[in-house]
């Protein structure tokens, strides 16, 4: 017998719904974007993200499921993402999935965001089984987590102050690229010499931590002085430069803190994930280390519902269930060891 | 016929289920917890000590608003998800409409007041004429001073419920020159006996829509697309 979860995900600006199989088959995943609504203000604004998806919510579910072409009775379980992520957003996909799991007398699993991101990797890597070093990068988030088993984690690195995607946002922003940064800083790249500047790359002693802060103040005060001196800035090489920088923080931090945990595979996971140059830059230094590299499609990589539905899948195994007063928790803590 | 009313558009959480002439189930909670803790877990309660049978449902009410941004978005939120899964229509009720249904059959000018912040009220003027509520003055967010003095040029006795009362009760007693009541505790916060009453009275009008249409009315643009109007409205003035 099969086992297939209704997956709901409205942590941040996508509103999107899944049904997922046996935690690895896909057979819908629908997923309203509502980047075009917040490019006019340049960033996420979380009470318009929260009432676009309250339009959108049902559409999504509901297309999900026609997609699917399945019936509530194979449907065993409700999955939704309840943290972390922006409260306002993330309270429309769990008073949903709460409420449709009631009416439909199903079980109500609440899934952790960052569980879904990494949980991605399975939907299209048959071979993958833990545990393995996952480096999870996003707009909110950067974690290396060692993966013990499907729902069993230890974070080993995170970000001491912004989240990968935030700096590509915020450098993109100043070589007027707009928002979102990581997308347009990936394709100005290709055209840029990745060493034309020489960033700084910030390795913490004795930690698999990172910080990015620093590279993009250093970003910043390099277009300062090049404006001041009158010396004519190329963009791509800006782009470039930036980007190989962190590329070579994030792919580094993965290879030592895989090596050291006696890891025999990488994986990438997030938004940032989708980024063409760390694919191949993490790709290689696989190969060269002897890992097994996996990544998921850049459709699993950005938000979504499939990952929730995988996760979900596993936690629904492992017997989690959630009552009906599952709030959302903006800030809620992976499930460590 | 069969309606269920959800209230979670203040600080109180309330769920009803009404049949036809009859309030089957009411329970309202004004508790610090919040409504994502408390709507559904209540709406369980009521299912269970009434051993309803969801199919057995017509149509579900919501405080559309407005009100508290998060509260109308988890009572719309979970409206949407029950009308999908139950396949049934939804029935948006205006908030002070419902709140000046507590007060049926008054023969004063009612006025139901909502704490907006920044000195405003969400708030709405109505009368009770055989028995059917006239709305005198749609919802709106305005400045309690001028909600004031409308009343004043009404020159009308006057009742007021909702949140807004103990915020600025005081103001109004000083600045009021009609005679002036003020709801009692059973009758001066949302209650979902209200939405679900009013809602059926909509439903049988033909005012049903289905869960996927439905949405909050806020009243209010967010802030960040207020600044943004201001910023532009300004640049073309420049």
């Amino acid at each position: 017998m099969s086992v297939n979860i209704l997956a709901i995900e409205s942590s941040c600006d996508e509103t999107a719904a899944a049904i997922v199989t046996d935690g690895r088959i896909v057979k819908s995943n629908i997923i309203y974007s509502q980047i075009e609504l917040h490019k006019l203000y340049g960033g996420v604004v979380p009470e318009i993200a929260s009432r676009k998806h309250v339009e959108k919510v049902n559409q999504v579910i509901r297309a999900a499921i026609d997609e699917a072409n399945i019936s509530w009775d194979e449907i065993d379980a409700v999955a939704v993402t309840y943290g972390p992520g922006l409260v306002g957003a993330l309270l429309v996909g769990v008073s949903a999935a709460k409420a449709i799991a009631y009416a439909k007398k199903k079980p109500l699993v609440g899934v952790h965001h960052i569980e879904g991101h990494i949980a991605a990797n399975y939907i299209e890597n048959a071979d993958l089984k833990p545990p393995y070093m996952c480096m999870v990068a996003s707009g909110g988030h950067s974690h290396l987590v060692h993966v013990l088993d499907y729902n069993k984690y230890e974070i080993v690195g995170r970000t001491r102050d912004d989240a990968a995607g935030e700096a590509f946002d915020k450098v993109a922003r100043a070589i007027g690229l707009g928002y979102p940064g990581g997308p347009k800083i990936d394709k100005l790249a290709k055209e840029g010499n990745p060493h034309a500047v020489e960033f700084p790359r910030a390795h913490m002693e004795d930690s698999y931590d990172f910080s990015f802060s620093g590279l993009k103040s250093a970003v910043l005060n390099y277009l300062n002085g090049c404006q001041m001196k009158g010396i004519e800035v190329n963009n791509a090489d800006i782009a470039a430069s930036f980007q190989n920088a962190v590329i070579d923080v994030l792919v580094d931090n993965s290879i030592n803190a895989a090596k050291a945990h006696g890891c025999k595979s990488v994986a990438l996971a997030g938004g940032v994930a989708s980024n063409s140059s760390l694919r191949d830059a993490m790709q290689k230094a696989c190969e060269k280390n002897g890992f097994a590299f996996y990544k998921p499609s850049p459709v699993y990589c950005t938000d979504n519902a499939a990952m929730i539905g995988v996760a979900g899948y596993h936690e629904y195994m492992a017997g989690v269930r959630h009552g009906w007063d599952l709030n959302a928790e903006p800030n809620l803590p992976m499930k460590t060891i | 016929m069969k309606i269920l009313g959800f209230d979670s558009s203040g600080m109180v959480a309330s769920v009803a289920l009404v049949e036809d002439d009859l309030m089957v189930a009411e329970y309202s909670v004004n508790y610090k917890k919040t409504h994502s803790q408390t709507l559904l877990p209540m709406f369980d309660t009521i299912v269970k000590m009434t051993e309803l049978d969801l199919n057995e449902i017509d149509a579900i009410a919501v405080a559309a608003g407005p009100g508290s941004f998060t509260g109308l978005r988890i009572g719309v939120s979970t409206v949407k998800g029950l009308g999908l899964a139950i396949d049934k229509p939804v029935v948006a009720v205006p908030t002070c409409h419902a709140l000046a249904y507590n007060l049926w059959g008054s023969d004063r000018l009612i006025c139901p007041i909502l704490d907006a912040r920044r000195n405003q009220v969400y708030t709405a003027l109505y009368e009770f004429k055989d028995g059917n509520l006239v709305t005198l003055k749609e919802q709106d967010a305005m400045d309690i001073n001028e909600l004031i003095e409308i009343i004043n040029e009404m020159g009308r006795p006057v009742i007021f419920t909702g949140d807004g009362i103990p915020v600025f009760k005081d103001r109004i007693t000083e600045t009021i020159k009609v005679d002036t009541l003020f709801a009692p505790a059973h009758l001066n916060r949302q209650r979902a006996g209200a939405v679900a009453t009013l809602g059926m009275i909509y439903f049988k009008e033909g005012k049903g829509e289905t869960s996927d249409d439905i949405k909050p009315i806020y009243l209010r643009k967010s802030q960040a697309e207020r600044e943004r109007e201001e910023k532009n409205g300004r640049r073309q003035f420049d």
